[in-house]
């Protein structure tokens, strides 16, 4: 699975290679990375409520390879905008981070999602406990959230791509919903 | 049941190390497939494949080129964009809104026969035939850089006429002081038209001095051919001190108006495309800045000029304005 999730930047890199990205081929592997990670995040949200819900106890043993490969494509994502867009230019990456909304939403979901990159270790949980780590891994709700507010406000005049990831996130979201309001209900039996 | 023949040998028991090893190959293999599949193609599916393929409908290069075209003035001396990348990075939302799609799906525009209507406030309203139209006009080289409001740019060796030319042909009346534009509106040539992204057809306008001005032309060749498709085929605008938006393609219609003609992009956002829409560094646009640009086929981004570095011949027309409010 881990190679398996390197297959969309090995596309990337092997059409940049080859010129096929386009004129504009900084532009298009920043689109890329951002979808990909973007995709990621919603499968890693799909492993719990396809367990719950499907009954596919192998899904939750993917969340976090999942997890962590969103987190890598984002950092990718922004590393292409800092180094490859902004040339690393300190003050334009900070005007452009505080003062554009559409990228400092994004730089939240990204700086909502490090600890958690950093926490996804089994020895993390035995460290925080469990119940500890379980309320930091809820962060990945409202990192989910801006990412989608990232990509909604990016698009300059057609909203369906986002719209269809928003979707998603949202059902992903309503299953975590009814997951927890039926194992109140089962605990109160 | 009677099992059939006997047990066989001891040594021939798969060691449980070897029997689980090969289950977890299987299993990762299958993950690995599962997973690249699924994310790859999805992936692939979202955004499509390769850019940049070759245009759909491109000219020969020989046997299609423009007669007799003279170099203009106003051109520019910096590196040319390359054609590929001209006719393959295009924002032509009548063909879709991913940059590939007028070059892949521009080949259905049926550029002749053609005509364009100039009428409104002029004493001489007319319709002309292109080919007609672009006998009285020859064409002349300008080699001109290009600002998209997306901070991009290129330069494009333009073939046109001026604007002026076929105004003062149609010989505007006191009361003209703007000009308004009108694509083609044929949905079932320009698919992108059934969806209703923009409100179409895609109109623009400009005041009439900057539509008068000799910088301000109509092309109709791109690299010594005829335009091509994707690049607004047969006959576009090219105001080349303002954002490209205001580069109307596949003219029909050229009006002369009292009043300050509605434009598309301005309907569409108003606090994020002006009437105006004069390339300006300092007036940022509401969602990214418009300080530094990516120059198409250049690593490091470049310092955006005022008037896209046309001042010297366009600042004079807003002397006294408040360039930020009229953005």
């Amino acid at each position: 699975m881990f190679t398996g999730a390197l297959a969309p930047l090995a596309a990337i890199l092997l059409l940049a290679a080859r010129g096929a990205l386009g004129a504009n081929p900084i532009a298009e592997a920043l689109n890329r990375l951002g979808l990909t990670a973007f995709a990621l995040l919603l499968a890693s949200l799909a492993c719990t409520p396809a367990r719950e819900i499907l009954g596919w106890t192998w899904a939750v043993g993917l969340r976090r390879m999942l997890g962590l490969f969103a987190f890598f494509y984002a950092a990718l994502h922004f590393a292409t905008y800092a180094v490859l867009d902004q040339n690393l230019r300190g003050a334009a990456i900070f005007k452009d981070v505080t003062q554009r909304p559409f990228i400092y939403v994004g730089a939240a979901a990204l700086v909502l999602l490090t600890p958690l990159a950093l926490t996804s270790t089994a020895a993390s949980v035995r460290r925080l406990g469990f119940p500890a780590w379980k309320r930091l891994h809820r962060l990945v709700y409202p990192a989910a959230a801006l990412a989608a507010i990232h990509f909604w406000w990016r698009v300059k005049k057609d909203v369906t791509e986002p719209a269809i990831f928003a979707a998603i996130l949202a059902v992903l979201l309503l299953a975590r919903v009814a997951i927890a309001w039926r194992s109140r209900r089962n605990r109160r039996r | 049941m009677k099992p059939t023949g006997s047990p066989p040998p001891a040594s021939e028991i798969t060691p449980e190390s070897a029997y689980v090893d090969r289950r977890r190959w299987i299993r990762n293999a299958a993950a690995f497939a599962a997973t690249a599949a699924g994310v790859g193609g999805g992936l692939l599916w979202l955004v499509g494949g390769a850019r940049g393929r070759s245009i759909a409908g491109g000219p020969d290069a020989v046997a299609d080129g423009l007669p007799g075209v003279r170099p203009g003035p106003f051109g520019t001396a910096e590196p040319r964009t390359p054609y590929g990348a001209i006719t393959t990075y295009n924002n032509f939302y009548e063909f879709g809104i991913d940059k590939d799609a007028a070059s892949r799906l521009s080949g259905s525009l049926r550029t002749r026969p053609w005509t364009v209507t100039v009428d409104g406030e002029v004493r001489r309203p007319q319709t002309l035939d292109l080919d007609a139209l672009l006998k009285t006009f020859p064409l002349e080289e300008r080699v001109y850089r290009m600002r998209c409001v997306e901070a991009w740019s290129m330069v494009i060796p333009w073939d046109g006429f001026p604007l002026g030319d076929l105004i003062r042909r149609a010989e505007p009346t006191s009361d003209a002081r703007f000009v308004a534009f009108t694509t083609l509106l044929d949905p079932e040539q320009m698919p992108g038209q059934r969806r209703h992204v923009l409100d179409w057809p895609y109109v623009e306008g400009l005041r009439l001095d900057e539509a008068l001005h000799p910088l301000t032309i109509l092309a109709a060749g791109l690299y010594g051919r005829p335009l091509p498709n994707p690049n607004g085929a047969p006959l576009r605008l090219v105001v080349p001190w303002k954002y490209g938006f205001k580069g109307i393609k596949s003219i029909v219609r050229v009006t002369l108006t009292r009043e300050q003609p509605r434009t598309v992009w301005n309907e569409a956002a108003p606090d994020e495309y002006g009437f105006y829409a004069n390339v300006n560094p300092q007036v940022d646009h509401p969602r990214w800045s418009q300080a530094t640009e990516r120059r198409i086929g250049e690593l490091e981004r470049r310092p955006t000029l005022p008037f896209n570095g046309y001042a010297e011949q366009v600042a004079g027309l807003y002397a006294g304005m408040d360039l930020r409010r009229n953005f």
